[in-house]
């Protein structure tokens, strides 16, 4: 089944909400999907460094870390700890040496995926004890996503937990299960992407951003996804200025869209919606099957 | 004549039902905050008038038997889904699978149904005003399907003797499905389906298309006697 949500903001005023929002729609999908629970924020990003999301297991001992990635940074590094997740901010310039790093050094360490704005949280769980465990309701941001799993493809674990990221500031959820996704890692693995995990929402993810290293923008980027992606789906994305929304031909997956002029958000169901501010007036709408949404902030 | 209200911010959902079951003193009920919970006003048996004041989640007037049931908003999946008899009116857009294996009674919605609209229909009359997604009427039995609007892809799928009538453009028709005259006997057919939802006049009934079986599907034909 699986539930998943999306609140792009466009007004200012209700970035402080967003966490508060983005959690309170999660709880509700809990019938969806009581396995496990994630979801993904933008939030205040510094121009030049990049935010690392890791998970790490318990106990681990952040000193020590913050020391052995000062290292290999050679130079600023910051951490911030949230329950089983570490949020290392660092230059963009010394990314690849601080991963090097933590592959070399830290291998009980999983990179869930970084960006200069995306943070990434998930864990095996009810959703409102996920999103309370990382403080997700204190999160400020333009947009998130999150999602409420109960596992068909892959088994429940941490690893199988959405979002998936495979790109900057790039993050997807799924609701459904992709038929052609063992093929389609072959294919992208030989271009370079990497995977973690055999699931296949991972691929799709791995997919999008593949597309948009090559420059595609978001919109054709999920056009193509049609074209090339089998199976059930409906998909929720973020970009470090994006959101879409796209659905396969047969509209296996249910979906809802609420919008008025503060912000877009995504439900499974209407319910997720529910308590949004305005939504007694807001344009509530189905997607339509294979049709690209997506909606972009000013810069 | 008194109106029950429930107020589902108050009440589960389980309770309404139960009340709509067993407390048949009242002919009216107002069903307040919704909130897109599912199954809302399933199952009723009575003819009463239940209006509810929101959106709807899934199911909502299924099984409908002699009551009417008026949404003011959007209703999810399944909206009056094997409905026997009665009346289901969303102010809204219903979403996939509204009408599914109904039997009779009216379902009329005001905006537009998504995919499968009617599939398996058994005898319902389905009136939409604005248009229906894909494999909507699919293997349709009896009944008829009005469009005001467009039809999405596979219209009328494997369908057997409903009978579908659509105002705007159909984007395919599905297997088995073909477009057919469109008669007096038709036109006052419609007529009565567009009189009973209350559009009597508002369109003419000469600017719908008549779609329905071609029976070649469920026939059996005697040249495919040595597949058996």
């Amino acid at each position: 089944m699986c539930g998943i949500v999306g609140l792009f903001l466009k007004d200012k005023a209700l970035e402080p909400r967003l966490g508060e929002l983005l959690a309170q729609m999660l709880e509700v999908m809990s019938d969806r999907g009581p396995d496990s629970a994630g979801f993904a924020v933008y939030g205040a990003g510094r121009p030049g460094f990049v935010k690392i999301s890791l998970r790490a297991p318990a106990g681990i001992d952040a000193e020590t870390l913050a020391a052995t990635l000062r290292g290999a940074a050679g130079g600023e590094v910051e951490l911030t700890v949230r329950d089983s997740h570490i949020i290392v901010e660092v230059p963009a310039a010394a990314e690849a040496s601080v991963r090097a790093a933590l592959a070399a050094n830290h291998p009980e360490i999983a990179v869930v995926g970084s960006g200069e704005r995306m943070e990434i949280y998930k864990e095996v769980g009810l959703p409102k004890a996920v999103a309370e465990r990382f403080g997700l309701s204190a999160m400020t941001g333009s947009h998130g996503i999150g999602h409420t799993r109960m596992a068909t493809e892959s088994a429940v674990t941490t690893n199988g937990a959405h979002p998936f990221s495979t790109g900057q500031d790039q993050c997807l959820v799924h609701n459904g299960s992709l038929s052609n996704h063992n093929d389609m890692r072959r294919v992208l693995a030989k271009e370079g992407i990497r995977f973690e995990t055999d699931n296949d929402s991972e691929v799709a993810a791995g997919y999008l951003t593949s597309r948009l290293a090559k420059g595609e923008p978001l919109g054709d980027a999920l056009k193509s996804a049609l074209g090339d992606l089998d199976g059930f789906y409906t998909f929720v994305v973020g970009t470090e200025s994006g959101f879409g929304v796209l659905r396969d031909p047969i509209a296996c997956k249910p979906a809802v869209m609420a919008e008025t002029e503060h912000y877009v958000a995504f439900g499974s169901e209407y319910r997720a919606l529910a308590g949004l501010p305005g939504i007694e007036t807001a344009r509530v709408f189905e997607p339509e099957p294979a049709t690209v949404y997506f909606w972009e902030r000013a810069a | 004549m008194t109106t029950r209200i429930v107020d589902l911010a108050a009440s589960s959902v389980r309770e309404l039902n139960q009340a709509l079951h067993t407390d048949k003193g009242h002919m009216h009920w107002q069903v307040l905050n919704p909130a897109g919970r599912h199954s809302i006003a399933a199952g009723l048996d009575a003819p009463a008038t239940v209006e509810i004041d929101g959106h709807v989640g899934y199911y909502c007037a299924g099984m409908n038997k002699h009551a009417s049931v008026i949404v003011r908003g959007n209703a999810g999946v399944g909206l009056a889904e094997n409905m026997m008899s009665g009346r289901v009116h969303v102010t809204g857009d219903a979403s996939q699978a509204a009408g599914a294996t109904a039997h009779g009674g009216l379902l009329l919605v005001d905006g537009n149904a998504s995919a499968r609209c009617g599939i398996s229909m058994k005898g319902v009359d389905i009136v939409v005003k604005g248009s229906i997604g894909h494999m909507s009427a699919f293997m349709a039995q009896a009944g008829t399907l009005t469009v005001l609007g467009d039809a999405g892809e596979s219209l009328g799928d494997s369908i057997y003797e409903a009978k579908l009538f659509v105002r705007g453009s159909v984007a395919s028709l599905g297997a088995d499905c073909v477009e057919k005259d469109m008669r007096d006997e038709h036109k006052a057919l419609l007529f009565g389906k567009l009189t009973a939802a209350g559009l009597a006049g508002a369109v003419d009934v000469g600017d719908f298309r008549r779609y329905g079986s071609a029976r070649t599907l469920y026939h059996f034909h005697v040249d495919n006697v040595g597949a058996y």
